[in-house]
């Protein structure tokens, strides 16, 4: 399968999360869209580690796993952000009773 | 066309279909239950690329705990297609549409003629992802960030405790 199926698939994702964070207004779909975006860029970095896997093994390079272990910690870091985000989001709730992001630019004031 | 290139293009589809209905669904939970399938066929090209330690992973952390603590938070906060807050300004609709767009049409446009278009991607074997491989790596070359994370966990349960507390 040639590489650019991939990136072009991983854009594609990414262009949709970056459109459901610019038009929507519920703070949780927001954050599923960077969940996405999160997911497309490792689709990405996988699909180059097995592009550049031939080339490591006749060079002895390790870049081919090294790409997958940071896939790792962005999953690892992906998790730590949902738990902390998920936080905020509900003590955004608790304090003005919606989800809508709109109703925080009262903070400018 | 082998099993293989359907199979990419099956995935394909199912990811990005999935991934559109997430943005374009009314109600949340419907929105989650597709993130669930993207992430789901993700894992699906995780397998077609023989990673088969990254798609245990995806499915085991994204659709299964991330996605599960969405669904909580959800139904907690009982959410549904009447309580969604509508984008009254139609102009944001549009305007956020066609960046997104363009965003897209440039980042293809700039790639077409790139070098990388005619290297292949080795699909379903390979032995760079299975977990022997990445388990040794982790413990040897990244033992240092892999402790380092669990600081970044501890730290994060502990952030989650102090911001979801009653009286913070």
């Amino acid at each position: 399968m040639p590489v650019y199926y991939y990136i072009f698939l991983a854009v594609a994702l990414f262009s949709i999360g970056v459109i459901g964070v610019l038009i929507r207004r519920n703070a949780i779909i927001i954050f599923m869209c960077v969940e996405l975006m999160l997911n497309a860029a490792n689709l990405l970095l996988v699909a180059f580690s097995k592009m550049h896997h031939q080339a490591a093994i006749n060079t002895n390079s390790t870049a081919a796993s090294d790409a997958q272990v940071f896939v790792f910690f962005i999953m690892v870091v992906a998790a730590a952000e949902v738990s902390v985000g998920l936080a905020i989001i509900v003590m955004m709730y608790r304090n003005t009773h919606s989800v809508d992001v709109n109703f925080l630019n009262r903070l400018k004031n | 066309m082998s099993v293989i290139e359907i199979m990419f293009w099956f995935l394909s589809v199912m990811a990005l279909g999935a991934a559109v209905m997430v943005v374009a669904s009314k109600s949340p939970v419907y929105s989650i239950l597709f993130l669930i399938l993207t992430f789901f066929a993700i894992s699906g090209h995780y397998i077609l690329l023989n990673a088969q330690f990254l798609a245990i992973v995806n499915i085991i952390v994204y659709a299964g705990a991330i996605m599960v603590l969405f669904l909580f938070v959800v139904m907690l906060m009982n959410l549904n297609a009447e309580s969604e807050p509508h984008q009254k300004n139609k102009w944001v609709l549009y305007i956020g549409g066609i960046s997104g767009g363009s965003l897209l049409l440039v980042i293809v446009a700039a790639l077409k003629k790139t070098v990388a278009t005619t290297q292949l991607v080795q699909m379903n074997n390979g032995e760079v992802g299975l977990i022997k491989n990445l388990g040794i790596k982790l413990f040897t070359d990244y033992v240092f960030p892999f402790e380092i994370s669990s600081v970044l966990f501890l730290s994060a349960m502990i952030g989650a405790v102090v911001i979801s507390k009653k009286e913070g």
